[in-house]
């Protein structure tokens, strides 16, 4: 830059110049500015003074501010003011606001909580909450469900049972669904005949021939479908096994698939296979009572309770 | 009367040189000296203890797919976070993270206590693919965790390494014995380096955790190591004001 076009700018220099000619404007930051920096140098000397801040020998300094709470026993306590204390003081004055309603959960049967309009909508939107937060992710938002991954619970189809005690039990113990695999057990025509026998159930028009033999084997000591899935096919939800006699498919993907060769192959499937799944975590460590049972009243409502 | 000048400073090289690293350090003590006093903020509790072979390899997976830009391991103590994720984290609960997982972005939620909320076929099929889940998902797909094979063949030399920053994974007799004492002799026996290729096998073959019991997949240990977060400390056994005073 020229000496000239220096001269003719108001900016002062630093006053100082390196080899002869190279100077360097002062451009001081504006006074606003550095009494706002003074001002929050000394709001952090105040902030040091009253909260925990500084280590100190085999301590901290743990600052002037204090707070009270109340815990768990019920008992008052001061502390000097931090994070911890301050989440037990806001979550005991929620827990205190929320508890005349949880209380009264606790000790109405589930019946009478339906029939009670002021109680049956606290339970349907906090229901709403920690159902989203914990069993939408397997269940899906609204509950219903994932073919092939988690059963539907809106409908009134139930593996494990549709009053409000098992669905309590259910979300309490968790579910793990099993079925041995026949592949080792039948032969080919054998798992035909029971697909077929299978299929006609749902009234699917498969060869009569072969879903007879079927019926036959299901009920034979052979094959011993009986057992877990009854005389009449229903299942027993004591095991969670499934009633084969309605058109609700959780693990053979049935209503999906166009042909009926297609339907054979999905309930095969199964069958040679069968299922180590349908895993359910037990949610009795990770939620209340009272949450467990205002769930089991919100999914008891999702519209399939018994 | 003195008369100070910036230009001694900065025409003096050296000068210039020692003042700033002068200056830097301070700074650097500021930061760094609180960490040589950090044991009195870490909670006593029991149950905490360092990842098995197999949770270890899971959790460099995790850190391989870079979850942590998405995902924090930090429950803070606000009651909307305690309601959603569970109790809030513990420092005693990341004492043995190099490096922890804390993070503060969270475009997921939080994964701090994920840990057996959900079930492992839940796990590989949102992992594959998440929006077969939950359909509102933003998260990738790792479709290559079940399919490749997980390599083990170092995992000596990590927990080795580990061991040098002190986290208790034992080489010798004496420091199986002082793992016996600390934390039982069944955590011991996953401690111990010697073993460590065979503990990681038979935990993935009893776990089973990618639902495919012919091999080990990646996805194997990065469930078992999700599967186990935020799961080691039973709060059940101490008061809610427990942790207050630490703060």
């Amino acid at each position: 830059m020229s000496q000239e076009k220096i001269q003719s700018q108001t900016v002062q220099t630093t006053g100082h110049a390196w080899d002869g000619d190279l100077q360097e404007y002062n451009n001081p930051i504006p006074t606003w500015w550095l009494y706002a920096f003074y001002f929050s140098v000394a709001v952090a000397v105040v902030y040091w003074l009253m909260y925990p801040a500084w280590p100190v020998g085999g301590g901290f300094t743990t600052g002037f501010d204090s707070i009270t709470y109340v815990n768990d026993k019920g008992e008052k306590k001061t502390t000097h003011w931090n994070t911890r204390a301050l989440f037990m003081k806001e979550t005991n004055e929620a827990v205190a606001a929320q508890k005349p309603y949880l209380d009264k959960v606790a000790s109405t049967p589930f019946e009478q909580i339906t029939k009670d309009p002021e109680l049956n909508s606290f339970v349907v939107s906090a229901g709403k909450q920690l159902f989203s937060d914990n069993c939408a992710a397997c269940h899906q938002q609204g509950g219903g469900g994932k073919e092939g991954f988690a059963p539907n619970l809106t409908d009134d189809d139930w593996l494990y049972g549709g009053h409000f005690a098992n669905i309590q039990q259910t979300v309490m113990n968790g579910r793990h669904g099993y079925m041995p695999a026949f592949a080792d057990v039948l032969n080919d025509t054998q798992v035909n005949q029971l697909t077929d026998y299978v299929l006609s159930l749902s009234r699917i028009a498969v060869n009569p021939d072969s879903a007879k033999a079927g019926d036959v084997l299901f009920h034979s000591e052979t094959a011993a479908c009986f057992y877990c899935h009854g005389d009449n096919a229903e299942g027993r939800q004591v095991i969670g096994s499934a009633n084969l006699t309605d058109r609700i498919w959780l693990w053979a993907n049935v209503p999906g698939a166009d042909t009926i060769a297609s339907k054979e192959a999905a309930v095969k499937n199964v069958i040679l296979g069968g299922l180590n799944k349908g895993v359910m975590p037990a949610w009795k460590d990770r939620l209340s009572p009272e949450q467990i049972k205002v769930l089991t009243v919100y999914v008891h409502e999702l519209g399939g309770g018994k | 009367m003195f008369n100070f000048k910036h230009e001694w400073i900065e025409t003096n090289i050296g000068l210039l040189l020692v003042l700033t690293m002068l200056a830097i350090s301070i700074g650097g003590l500021v930061e760094i000296a609180p960490l040589f006093y950090i044991k009195n903020t870490v909670e006593k509790v029991d149950g905490v203890r360092p990842y098995t072979p197999l949770e270890l390899r899971g959790r460099d997976i995790y850190q391989r797919e870079g979850c942590y830009l998405c995902h924090s391991q930090m429950i803070r103590p606000f009651r909307d976070e305690a309601l959603r994720y569970g109790h809030y984290s513990l420092a005693a609960e990341s004492q043995y993270d190099h490096p922890f997982q804390w993070g503060s972005k969270r475009t997921g939620p939080d994964l701090a206590r994920v840990g057996g909320k959900y079930s492992n076929e839940w796990q590989v099929a949102h992992l594959t693919a998440p929006r077969s889940m939950v359909p509102q998902s933003v998260m990738p797909n790792f479709p290559w965790l079940v399919k490749n094979e997980l390599n083990f063949s170092d995992i000596e030399d990590r927990m080795k390494s580990l061991r040098d920053t002190g986290v208790p994974y034992s080489l010798t007799k004496s420091e199986y014995d002082d793992n016996v004492k600390k934390f039982g002799a069944q955590t011991a026996e996953m401690l111990s380096i010697p073993d460590a290729r065979k503990n990681l096998i038979a935990q993935a073959q009893s776990g089973n955790y990618d639902g495919n019991s012919g091999s080990i997949s990646e996805m194997d240990a990065l469930v078992a190591y999700l599967q186990m977060l935020g799961t080691l400390v039973d709060f059940r056994k101490y008061d809610d004001d427990a942790f207050v005073k630490y703060r």
